[in-house]
């Protein structure tokens, strides 16, 4: 999310893939795609007590977003993330970098109250 | 520290966060603010138990609003060098009641404190990142600020 960039652009994509991750089966499934890669919906349905149907749902949803895309391989169809490494690592980085930036704030009122 | 453990320390750019600040007060006033887990439970927003003596592990109540529901905090205290250096390793974000981080690598968070015109100069680094899981990485999205929701409603204010 570049700065530089227009507002309704961020806006354009950064509200679905918000939107699209604030789920708990949706964020699951980012999760193990990010760590086991590409997986059939049948291995990602499994163990999960959700149905095929609503995980295909879901994967729908995170491909909306540009989060996930779907590849046939073989006579199956894998689905893997389209977000890379790095963006998550990033984003998360900036999370808790602005986190810092409000607490050494909170620490320098603190000394400077006294 | 730890100019050369900096120089050494050849890291990616999405292992560590390093920020400095400078403050109008003494460098004594300021480590007693870092060093004593009273002020440091002031102003970071944290209840912590027991005291930050090299080796111990502590832990601490996020007293934030919103993150009532989190679980403590553990903080195990590595290093303190009186008026110029203090560090712990905790879970980065590990906030969820029902997550067990125990198995995961924990980050370093390292504050120098450095003589400064007209005050103290505070350099907080926070490294180790790279060591975390990535899903785990992804899954802090969900922690922030009331979550997806609540972002969308930040960046709606902040667009429009």
């Amino acid at each position: 999310m570049s700065r530089s960039r227009g507002a309704a652009a961020l806006r354009a994509e950064a509200v679905p893939v918000f939107a699209a991750l604030g789920d708990e089966t949706r964020l699951g499934l980012v999760g193990r795609l990010s760590v086991e890669g590409p997986l059939s919906i049948t291995r990602l349905s499994e163990g999960t007590g959700v149905t095929r149907q609503a995980i295909t749902r879901h994967l729908h949803a995170l491909g909306d977003a540009g989060l996930v895309r779907d590849e046939r391989r073989g006579r199956e169809r894998v689905w893997e993330l389209n977000l890379n490494r790095l963006e998550i690592a990033r984003r998360y980085l900036d999370q808790i970098s602005r986190q810092w930036d409000d607490a050494a704030e909170r620490l320098k009122a603190f000394v400077e109250d006294d | 520290m730890s100019v050369e453990a900096r120089e050494t320390r050849e890291m990616s750019s999405t292992d560590r966060i390093e920020k400095r600040i400078e403050m109008r007060a003494s460098r004594s006033r300021v480590w007693r603010a870092i060093s004593t887990v009273e002020e440091f439970g002031t102003w970071f927003r944290m209840n912590i138990d027991g005291e930050f003596v090299e080796g111990a592990t502590v832990r601490g109540k996020v007293t934030h609003p919103g993150y009532e529901h989190a679980c403590a905090v553990e903080m195990d205290i590595e290093r303190i060098e009186p008026e110029r250096y203090f560090s712990y390793r905790w879970h980065p974000y590990a906030l969820d009641p029902a997550a067990d981080y125990s198995a995961e690598p924990k980050t370093l968070v390292e504050f120098i404190l450095e003589e400064a015109e007209g005050g103290t100069a505070v350099t907080i680094i926070e490294s180790g990142f790279d060591d975390i899981p990535l899903a785990r990485r992804a899954e802090a999205f969900r922690m922030n600020d009331g979550g997806w929701a609540g972002q969308i409603k930040n960046l709606e204010r902040h667009v429009s």
